[in-house]
C-alpha cells in the first residue's frame, strides 16, 4: 500500500490488513456475521456482546484497538453514550450500525460523533472500507495539533515570550511542526501514546494553567509548564487546547442561542422524533435514564419535543455539530432551555437530581467551574427523574456528568460560557467550585447510578479517572466534531 | 443433488422466504466455516425463541406497551435482517407500523403471522441445509435470478 501519510508502523505495511476491530453488537447472529465478514477483510476482530464489556476491554489496553463498531439499540447502555465514551475517553473512530434508518436516528449517530452508520443487514463492502475512518481520524488529528500551533502562535506574538522555543518554532510552522507530527504519527499504533486520556483531574490541572495563564495568551508550552505533568507532551497539550477551544466557541453560540430562544418549555424539548434533537437515552431500556449529556435541543424544529419524559436531549453533540450554521436555532433552544432549568432547581427535590439543577443553572450564570471532585452523588443527571418530565429539561446531563466526574468537561463548558458573556476570567471557575461545594455538602446519594444502568455511573464512583468520559460528552463532541466538521456534515 | 439444491434455493427467492443477505452470507462460506449459513440460521432460532415468548407475554398484557412492542420488534427485525429472512422481516415492520398506530389488534393477528412466517422458514431451510450437507460443498457462483 502506498505510503499513508507517514504510517511507518509495522502494520502500515499491510495496512488496512490487521486492522483491529472491536464489534459490539448484543445480537448474537449478527455478531457472529460481522466478525466473519470483518475477518473476511483481513481485520483482527474481537467481539463483545455489552457495551459494558467493550469500554472495559477498551480501558485495558488503550491502544489494542484502531476501530469500533456498534450497534445502536443495545441492553446494558445506549449505544450512543458508548459511542461518545468511546470517542472521548480513547478518541478511537466509532461506527454505529443499526436495522433503523430513520434520518434522526442517523442524525443523532452523527452528532454523537459516530464516524459513518451503517444499516443492517451491512454488506461486505461497507465494511472493507471502514479502514477509512481510522486514517482520516489520524490525519485530522496532526492536523488540530497543527491548528493549535498556529493559534498558539498568533497569542504569543504579542507577549514577551520565554517561549522562545515555541515561538520561533513555531513560526517555522508548518514544514517543522508537520514534520513532527509526521514522525509521532510514524509511531502509528503506538502513537496512541499521544493519545492522552484527560482524566478529571488532568483536565482540571489544565484548566487550571488555562485560567492561570487567559485564554487569550494561551498556549501549549504555557500550559504544559504550569501543569507540571511531566509525561505530558506539547503536542498532547496542544491538541487538547484545540478541543477546549472549540468547546468554548461551541459554549458561546449556545449561549447566543440561549440569548434569543425564549419561549421553549422543556417538557417540550424532548422529542426523539426530532432530528433536531439529540435525545440521549442513557439507557433504552430505562425510562429514566438521563445520559450525561446536556441536551438541548438544537435545531431548527425543535417544537415538538414532548418524547418519553426520560429523553435527554444531548446538548453536547449538537452543539458540535451545529457551531455553525445551525448556531440560531440552537440559540433558541437554548435560551428556552436555561430557563426552565432555573425553575427547575426549585422543583427538584430529589436528592441527587437537586444538585444538577443548581448546577445548570449556575452554568448560565457563573463561570467558575473550576471541577470539583467528581460528586457523583451530586450531579447525576436526572437519572432518577422520572418523576417530573420538567427535569427532563435539566437533563443538562452533561453539567451534571460533569460534576459528576466529569467535571473537566464541565468546566469547559461554564467556565466558557461565562468567559464569553460575562467576560469573566479566572475568577469565575472558582465562584463554580463554591458552588460545587455547595451540592457536595447537600449530600447527594448515589440513588442514579442503579438508574444510569450504563456502567457509567458505578464506574464514576468507582474509578475516578474515567470520570472524565462523562464530560466526555462534552468532549467527545470536540474530539469527534472533527471528523464531522470535516466532512461537512452539517445537517441543518 | 447440485442441482436440486440450487432449484431449491431459486424457489425460496422465487417465493420470497429469502433476499440477498442469504447470498451474502452464503459468499461467506469457506473452508473455515463450510456450513455458516446454517450456523447463523441455527443460533438465530435459537436466540429468537426468547424473543418470541418476550413479545407473547407482552400482548398478553392489557393494555399493551406499544413502544417495549416496538423495541422487542426493532430487535427481531434486526436479527431476522441478518441472513435474509425476507417474509418474517416484512412482518416485523407490519407489527411496528400497528405499534406506531397504537393498534393493538393489528399487531396481535400481525404477530400470528409472523410466527407462521418464522416457523415456515425454519422448516424450509432445515430441509434446505441437510440437502446442502448431502450435496456438499456449494458452488458460490449459483445465485437465484
Amino acid at each position: 500500500m502506498m505510503d499513508l501519510c507517514g504510517f511507518s508502523s509495522p502494520r502500515s505495511d499491510c495496512f488496512p490488513a490487521g486492522l483491529r476491530v472491536l464489534v459490539v453488537d448484543d445480537d448474537p447472529t449478527w455478531l457472529k456475521i460481522l466478525e466473519k465478514m470483518l475477518k473476511k477483510c483481513n481485520y483482527e476482530v474481537t467481539t463483545c456482546n455489552l457495551a459494558r464489556d467493550a469500554l472495559d476491554l477498551l480501558r485495558e489496553r488503550k491502544d489494542r484497538f484502531d476501530i469500533v463498531i456498534s450497534d445502536v439499540n443495545m441492553p446494558d447502555m445506549d449505544g450512543f453514550k458508548l459511542l461518545e465514551q468511546v470517542g472521548l475517553e480513547m478518541d478511537l473512530p466509532v461506527i454505529m450500525m443499526s436495522v433503523d434508518g430513520e434520518t434522526r436516528r442517523v442524525m443523532k449517530g452523527v452528532q454523537h460523533g459516530a464516524c459513518d452508520y451503517l444499516l443492517k443487514p451491512i454488506r461486505m463492502k461497507e465494511l472493507r472500507n471502514i479502514w477509512q475512518h481510522v486514517l482520516r481520524k489520524r490525519i485530522h488529528e496532526v492536523r488540530d495539533i497543527e491548528v493549535e500551533e498556529i493559534y498558539t502562535m498568533r497569542n504569543v506574538t504579542e507577549q514577551q515570550s520565554d517561549d522562545g522555543y515555541l515561538f520561533s518554532g513555531d513560526l517555522i510552522t508548518g514544514k517543522k511542526r508537520k514534520d513532527t507530527t509526521a514522525n509521532k504519527n510514524d509511531d502509528s499504533s503506538s502513537s496512541k501514546k499521544s493519545r492522552v486520556v484527560w482524566t478529571v483531574d488532568l483536565h482540571q490541572k489544565f484548566v487550571k494553567a488555562v485560567n492561570q495563564i487567559g485564554l487569550d495568551k494561551v498556549g501549549p508550552k504555557k500550559v504544559l509548564d504550569l501543569m507540571g505533568v511531566t509525561w505530558l507532551t506539547r503536542e498532547n497539550v496542544a491538541s487538547h487546547l484545540q478541543k477546549y477551544r472549540l468547546y468554548l466557541s461551541r459554549l458561546q453560540t449556545e449561549n447566543e442561542l440561549k440569548a434569543t430562544l425564549g419561549g421553549i418549555k422543556s417538557s417540550n424539548i424532548y422529542s426523539e422524533d426530532h432530528s433536531s434533537v439529540n435525545v440521549c437515552l442513557q439507557n433504552p431500556l430505562s425510562q429514566n435514564s438521563v445520559t450525561m449529556q446536556q441536551k438541548i435541543v438544537i435545531n431548527e424544529s425543535s417544537k415538538n419535543l414532548n418524547q418519553k419524559d426520560n429523553s435527554k436531549i444531548c446538548e453536547e453533540n449538537m452543539n458540535g455539530i451545529i457551531s455553525g450554521p445551525m448556531s440560531k436555532t440552537k440559540k433558541a433552544l437554548l435560551g428556552d432551555v436555561n430557563d426552565p432549568m432555573k425553575s427547575n432547581t426549585s422543583r427538584l427535590s430529589f436528592g441527587h437530581s437537586l444538585p444538577k439543577i443548581e448546577v445548570q443553572s449556575w452554568q448560565e450564570e457563573k463561570s467558575h467551574f473550576q471541577a470539583e471532585k467528581p460528586r457523583v452523588a451530586s450531579i447525576e443527571p436526572s437519572y432518577g427523574n422520572t418523576k417530573s418530565p420538567g427535569i427532563e429539561r435539566v437533563t443538562k446531563v452533561e453539567s451534571t456528568a460533569a460534576l459528576f466526574s466529569v467535571q473537566p468537561q464541565f468546566i469547559y463548558r461554564h467556565a466558557f460560557e461565562n468567559n464569553l458573556f460575562g467576560g469573566v476570567a479566572g475568577p469565575s471557575y472558582r465562584l463554580w467550585e463554591d458552588e460545587l461545594n455547595c451540592f457536595s455538602s447537600q449530600g447527594v446519594s448515589n440513588p442514579p447510578y442503579a438508574d444510569y444502568g450504563c456502567y457509567g455511573s458505578q464506574e464514576l464512583i468507582a474509578d475516578v479517572p474515567y470520570h472524565s468520559l462523562n464530560f466526555d460528552s462534552e468532549y467527545t463532541s470536540d474530539s469527534l466534531e472533527y471528523p464531522v466538521i470535516d466532512q461537512g456534515l452539517f445537517i441543518a | 443433488m447440485q442441482k436440486q439444491l440450487a432449484k431449491m434455493k431459486q424457489s425460496l427467492f422465487d417465493q420470497g422466504y429469502l433476499d440477498e443477505q442469504f447470498i451474502q452470507l452464503e459468499d461467506l462460506q469457506d473452508d473455515a466455516n463450510p456450513n455458516f449459513v446454517e450456523e447463523v440460521v441455527t443460533l438465530y432460532y435459537r436466540d429468537s425463541v426468547r424473543l418470541v415468548q418476550n413479545i407473547e407475554q407482552a400482548l398478553e398484557k392489557n393494555p399493551l406497551d406499544f413502544s417495549k412492542l416496538e423495541g422487542y420488534m426493532h430487535q427481531f427485525k434486526g436479527s431476522s435482517s441478518s441472513f435474509g429472512a425476507k417474509k418474517v422481516k416484512t412482518e416485523c415492520t407490519q407489527f411496528r407500523e400497528y405499534c406506531r398506530a397504537g393498534n393493538a389488534e393489528g399487531c396481535k393477528r400481525t404477530f400470528q403471522e409472523l410466527k407462521k412466517e418464522y416457523a415456515t422458514l425454519k422448516k424450509k431451510l432445515e430441509v434446505y441445509f441437510q440437502l446442502a450437507r448431502q450435496a456438499g460443498p456449494v458452488e458460490k457462483a449459483c445465485r437465484p435470478k
